[in-house]
């Protein structure tokens, strides 16, 4: 892949931080290597030296030295693995730190289109692809390397014949190998795949099983989750047979190394050009051989998917920022809440047409706004560029007369309270969700803010109050409960300037109710500026100021009495509530 | 991929037990059963490839002692020749049982695997109930898969292995039993370093998964939550916690290694402590000429063979365990009773005309907590009964009884005056139709997903059912029209679109009865409309019970049944009901409640 290779060179360049245990690590390892070619000199020793003129005190002068190069080969070994891991486990850190404070500055853009799952995946699966071939893997393809070079060299040094003999053994292990990691790799991508389905077959029938049930699809669901099932046992059974190909010949083939040392050596001993130790030596550094070989082996096929990963996690640490400070920006003064657009202009990355088309506003301090429209006019854009979750692509935006673009983003944002489309809470009590922007505050500061969003009633009967664990993990609350601990976590901050997006509420009459008071609440309080896009009668009826947005553009304004005699659109998007009114009415 | 025999892969298996160890290995064997052919063929080739790993070191052994030390050029060739034979063999044989055992296991698992999916679908709904879609799918996954470590990995090299050692050790013992006895020694105290280790890493392994888990935890919300973190100026502080949990997940990866890395080491000692007690004793033995050169090398040789299948053994036992709890999760699955079958005198329901009766039925999961209690009711044919009350009031499991979900706790529910416990449910559901709340679409085409019910239904009747809900228009303006494939959940649809999918598929049956838990999302204006006629449609001539939230639905019903505390409270029409001013005319009143102060 190209540009895989770069990738993998930047991510040992994250070693530099650790080099102290990358080189330590290396060192004990190139020991290693070095204790372990020592060891059959030994052997050879006790026999040729030992045995053979059955000289017991040399005899024992291997074995000590065997236990001596044992304890220090364990100490070696041990450092070489703990520093190695020290050193990964050092890179994914930073590698994760560093990615994940690049996406919590990513803007809104970037979410649009990115998805959660793909995201996660680099963070998780990718970081940790590149952790352990940077950590122990460059470690290890070093040492093996050395290890390789050092025994052939041993090998050479002690008997050419013999060695020459020895290493012709190695080239098919080579090819075996070679072979079973390009067939293998393939395989298990397909395997994946053939899992993922499986896997989604598998969760569609649990999560459409009324539907399955009322259409009768059990038969079918049946045969489709029994098409996928053989075609991932074929392809395990295709992967058992690769292993069951390779790996007894990778074996086989290293064995026939021990056949040609003794019958060759043999032969040599009979011509006096070898020793018995010497043979015996030689037969294990085969063992060391094999070794290196297939560490190289297996690090080649993690080297491939190391890069991919590296390549995906530095692509996404490489994804420019769209939005921050200017050079120069100033943190912008307390908000008077004071909003005008000037003929902005906007729209989406990637897509052809604008989404807004010259809107041209001003919104006095503290006026309550309406915006209305159908989908996709542009009611969730305009409030979207208040906080500066984009940029306009012409026009301003400008907040008590100052660009947002020119004071720093967290000012701006910290002034600013925002009830987004989809409630979203976080694992944790209640408390830590509604003190989400303001951590610090105190528990009567979070009660008060509660009671104001009508919440306050509901937390008093969850089992353990304000220390309710919600979220993923916790006691699940229904759509209408979580919204009003949305609205209360955006009061908490006690901003000037209240946004709100009530457009896709599902709760059931009563909640609604309850959302109404507060939102009216929140409404008729003059000192706050409020933003809000509702689909509620009530909502509008009681607004300052409603912006009616059709393709892009404000097509009216004004209070609710002014549009419903003026704006056919306005009557059109109220419609089913209007006419619900009739009937009570008649 | 862990080597089966490391000690990440021992820490990393959770240990867990079956409650019943016996009973659940001889169910597994069961499974092998069918396979005896492959099992036995293999365990010859086991025996095989055993036999040749401990006559090798033999062979060596006998090279040495007896060519090489009386220069036998031709004895060396034959052994060499015997040599040769027996490597060959044994990897032969070895490939030949891997993949006999390995295959086996396949298809044991695939077989698996495709009777737990059956069994799933027909499991009563009841047994979903309680059982979180997340759990089922976690443990017919990781549950199978541990098998599949199992089958795959280690008992494919276990059984070789195992075998193997026990031919080493006859042949050691053969060659000299005393020196065989000394090498001995070493593997208990490597199966103590074993355990010891293992026990430390797992611990170890605990503290780091529970690091793991945080620090996954954190990047979900992360980034799920960006928005919420962008809006509320959290960035920093989101970013300052994560590098917390990110490092204490470090330090507790690292403190880990601290042990597994110390552990191969430790094994590697014993190993090079084994060769040394070799050449101690074995020397003190050859000095006392009770033991040959060539026999010492082939104990070096034996004493290396040693180890592996004595770790591997002990991984394979702590995977055993966990394949075995595992296992038991699954027969737990499949023993679960299915729905019952169809009463032995069950009807084919053939017309239907949809009259429905409800006759004082009563339900419950729990005898102490009644859901429904003696519920009556009668609908003609054609008619539409909405359900109208709180969250919990038991509307959703009236609903639930018709198409027999459930079965009624007591009582009777009649279709055209038949008893539904009486007829067969795949004819009782071939009248029905289901709109769920949440629309449920499946992975493929838009033309499947209409047809869900009616696989074999020719394209025109498709395009009439889409047509009639007025999706068609949509539909064709895709580039792929109805062969559109819909990606996971079909997010690529608006749930308005959705919502409209799942009426197609319920026209497309032509149902004489439909059951329809009614969206209760905010929907914009225009959708809302083609929603409102798309349901005129599909009431039209059908009887129709209905969860009823819309205004709409609820004033053209037929009979309205206001239910609370799984009891009927009122019944009637929509102005009956209000006129009467009791729970319903409030309900009403609640909801549409600017009606009033508007005409006022």
């Amino acid at each position: 892949m190209p540009g895989s290779g770069k990738a993998v060179l930047r991510a040992i360049r994250y070693l530099g931080s650790y080099r102290l245990e990358t080189f330590g690590a290396l060192t004990s390892l190139l020991l290693v290597s070095v204790a372990n070619l020592a060891a059959p000199q030994l052997l050879r020793f006790a026999i040729d030296q030992g045995l053979t003129p059955r000289d017991w005190s040399n005899v024992q002068l291997a074995v000590g030295g065997l236990v001596a190069v044992a304890l220090i080969r364990g100490l070696l070994n041990f450092l070489q693995g703990y520093l190695a891991e020290r050193a990964s486990q050092g890179v994914a850190f930073h590698l994760r730190d560093g990615l994940y404070a690049h996406i919590q500055k990513l803007s809104f853009n970037y979410y649009d289109t990115a998805q959660t799952g793909n995201l996660l995946t680099r963070l998780t699966n990718d970081v940790e692809q590149v952790r352990s071939f940077v950590g122990s893997g460059v470690v290890q393809l070093a040492a093996s390397l050395a290890m390789l070079l050092g025994t052939i060299i041993l090998l050479f040094s002690i008997n050419a014949t013999l060695a020459l003999a020895a290493l012709a053994t190695v080239v098919p292990i080579f090819w075996v190998l070679k072979r079973f990691v390009t067939s293998i790799g393939p395989l298990f991508g397909r395997l994946q795949g053939t899992l993922a389905r499986l896997s989604t077959v598998l969760q569609e029938s649990l999560q459409g099983l009324k539907v399955v049930r009322a259409f009768s699809g059990e038969k079918r669901e049946v045969a489709r989750y029994g098409q996928i099932n053989d075609e991932l046992r074929d392809q395990n059974l295709q992967v058992v047979d690769a292993m069951s190909s390779n790996f007894p010949f990778v074996n086989f083939f290293a064995n026939l190394g021990t056949v040609a040392v003794v019958g060759v050596g043999g032969l040599q001993i009979f011509r006096g050009e070898l020793s018995l130790g010497q043979l015996i030596a030689f037969n294990s550094y085969l063992a060391f051989l094999l070794m290196p070989i297939m560490t190289i082996g297996f690090l080649a096929a993690q080297i491939s998917r190391a890069g991919a990963s590296a390549m995906r996690v530095f692509e996404l640490l490489d994804t420019p920022l769209e939005l921050s400070d200017a050079a120069d920006a100033k943190p912008l003064p307390a908000l008077q809440g004071r909003v005008e657009f000037k003929n902005v202009v906007f729209r989406y990355t990637g897509s052809e047409k604008p989404i807004l088309k010259g809107v041209d506003f001003t919104i006095e301090p503290g006026q309550t706004v309406a915006l209305l429209g159908t989908t996709g006019a542009g009611k969730s854009t305009i409030i979207n560029l208040i906080p500066r979750f984009y940029d306009v692509t012409s026009g301003s935006v400008l907040v008590d007369g100052h660009d947002v673009r020119t004071v720093t983003l967290s000012s701006l944002r910290s002034q600013i309270g925002i009830v987004l489309q989809e409630a979203l809470l976080f694992s944790g009590s209640v408390r830590s969700n509604i003190a989400y922007g303001r951590p610090e505050a105190t528990l009567e500061e979070v009660r008060a803010a509660a009671v104001a969003a009508q919440a306050a009633s509901f937390i008093d009967e969850l089992p353990q109050g304000y220390e309710t664990i919600i979220g993923e993990r916790g006691v699940g609350l229904s759509g209408g409960q979580r919204q009003r601990i949305a609205i209360a976590r955006a009061l908490l901050t006690d901003p000037k300037l209240l946004i709100l997006d009530d457009s896709t509420s599902a709760v059931d009459a009563e909640t609604e109710l309850a959302i109404q008071a507060a939102l009216d609440g929140l409404m008729r309080n003059t000192s706050k500026t409020a933003f809000v896009i509702a689909q509620r009668i009530s909502t509008v009826r009681d607004a300052d100021v409603i912006l009616v947005l059709d393709e892009g553009q404000i097509v009216a304004k004004g209070k609710h009495e002014e549009l419903l005699a003026s704006s056919p659109l306005y009557n059109e998007i109220l419609g089913t509530q209007l006419r619900g009114k009739l009937t009570e009415a008649a | 991929m862990r080597r089966p025999g490391s000690i990440e892969a021992m820490a990393e298996t959770t240990v867990q037990r079956a409650a019943d160890r016996a009973g659940v290995a001889r169910r597994l064997l069961r499974e092998i059963a069918p396979f005896k052919k492959p099992v036995w063929t293999a365990m010859i080739f086991v025996v095989i490839s055993a036999a040749g790993q401990s006559l090798a070191p033999w062979l060596v052994g006998h090279a040495i002692d007896r060519n090489i030390g009386s220069r036998d050029t031709s004895g060396l060739a034959l052994s060499m020749g015997l040599l040769l034979a027996v490597y060959a063999a044994s990897a032969t044989a070895q490939r030949m049982q891997s993949r006999l055992i390995g295959g086996t296991g396949q298809r044991i698992l695939a077989s698996m695997r495709a009777r737990l999916f059956r069994h799933l679908q027909l499991l009563p709904i009841s047994y979903f109930d309680k059982r979180p879609i997340g759990d089922l799918m976690s443990r017919l996954q990781s549950d199978v898969d541990t098998l599949n470590q199992l089958f795959a990995q280690g008992l494919t090299q276990l059984l070789g292995q195992l075998l193997a050692l026990v031919g080493i050790i006859i042949a050691m013992l053969w060659l000299n039993w005393q020196l065989a006895l000394v090498c001995f020694t070493i593997i208990p105290v490597m199966l103590a370093t074993t355990s010891f280790f293992a026990a430390r890493a797992r611990a170890a392994y605990r503290k780091t998964r529970e690091t793991t888990g945080d620090v996954s935890a954190d990047l979900q919300e992360g980034i799920v939550g960006i928005r919420e973190a962008q809006a509320f100026n959290r960035t920093e502080v989101n970013i300052a916690r994560f590098r917390e949990r990110n490092a204490a997940n470090r330090d507790a990866n690292v403190s880990a290694t601290g042990i597994t890395s110390a552990f191969s080491p430790a094994i590697d000692m014993l190993s090079t402590l084994a060769n040394a007690l070799v050449i101690g004793f074995g020397g003190w033995l050859v000095f006392n000429e009770r033991l040959s050169i060539g026999v010492l090398a082939a104990f070096l040789l034996y004493v290396q063979q040693f180890f592996r299948p004595v770790q591997l053994a002990a991984s394979v036992y702590t995977l055993a365990q966990s394949a075995l709890a595992g296992a038991e999760r699954l027969f737990a699955i499949l023993d679960a009773p299915v729905e019952p079958d169809d009463a032995r005198d069950s009807t084919m329901l053939e017309r239907v005309e949809g009259r429905i009766s409800f006759e004082q039925v009563s339900f419950s999961y729990d005898p102490a907590r009644p859901v429904l209690k003696e519920i009556s009711f009668e609908v003609a044919a054609g008619q539409v009964v909405a359900l109208v009350g709180r969250t919990g009031a038991g509307k959703t499991t009236i609903a639930n009884l018709v198409p027999r979900f459930y079965d009624a706790t007591s009582g009777t529910i009649r279709l055209d005056g038949h008893d539904v416990t009486k007829v067969s449910r795949a004819s009782l559901r071939a009248h029905m139709a289901m709109v769920p709340q949440e629309p449920f679409l499946f992975t493929g085409s838009l033309a499947d997903n209409i047809a869900y019910g009616y696989p074999d239904a020719p394209r025109e009747k498709i395009e009439a059912a889409a047509k009639a809900v007025g999706l068609h228009d949509f539909i064709s303006g895709l580039p792929k029209g109805y062969d559109t494939v819909l990606n996971e959940g079909g997010g690529s649809l608006s749930q308005g679109q959705r919502q409209l999918m799942a009426f197609a598929r319920a026209v497309l049956m032509k149902p004489s009865v439909l059951i329809l838990d009614e969206a209760t999302a905010n929907i914009d204006t225009r959708t809302e409309s083609l929603i409102q006629k798309a349901l005129s449609t599909l009431l039209a001539q059908r009887t129709a019970v209905v969860i009823a939230h819309r205004l709409s639905t609820i004033t053209n019903a037929d009979l309205i049944l206001v239910i609370e505390g799984g009891q009927i409270i009122e019944r009637g029409t929509h102005d009956a009901l209000l006129a009467a001013g009791g729970r319903y005319a409030e309900l009403y009143r609640k909801q549409f409640r600017e009606g009033p102060k508007d005409a006022a």
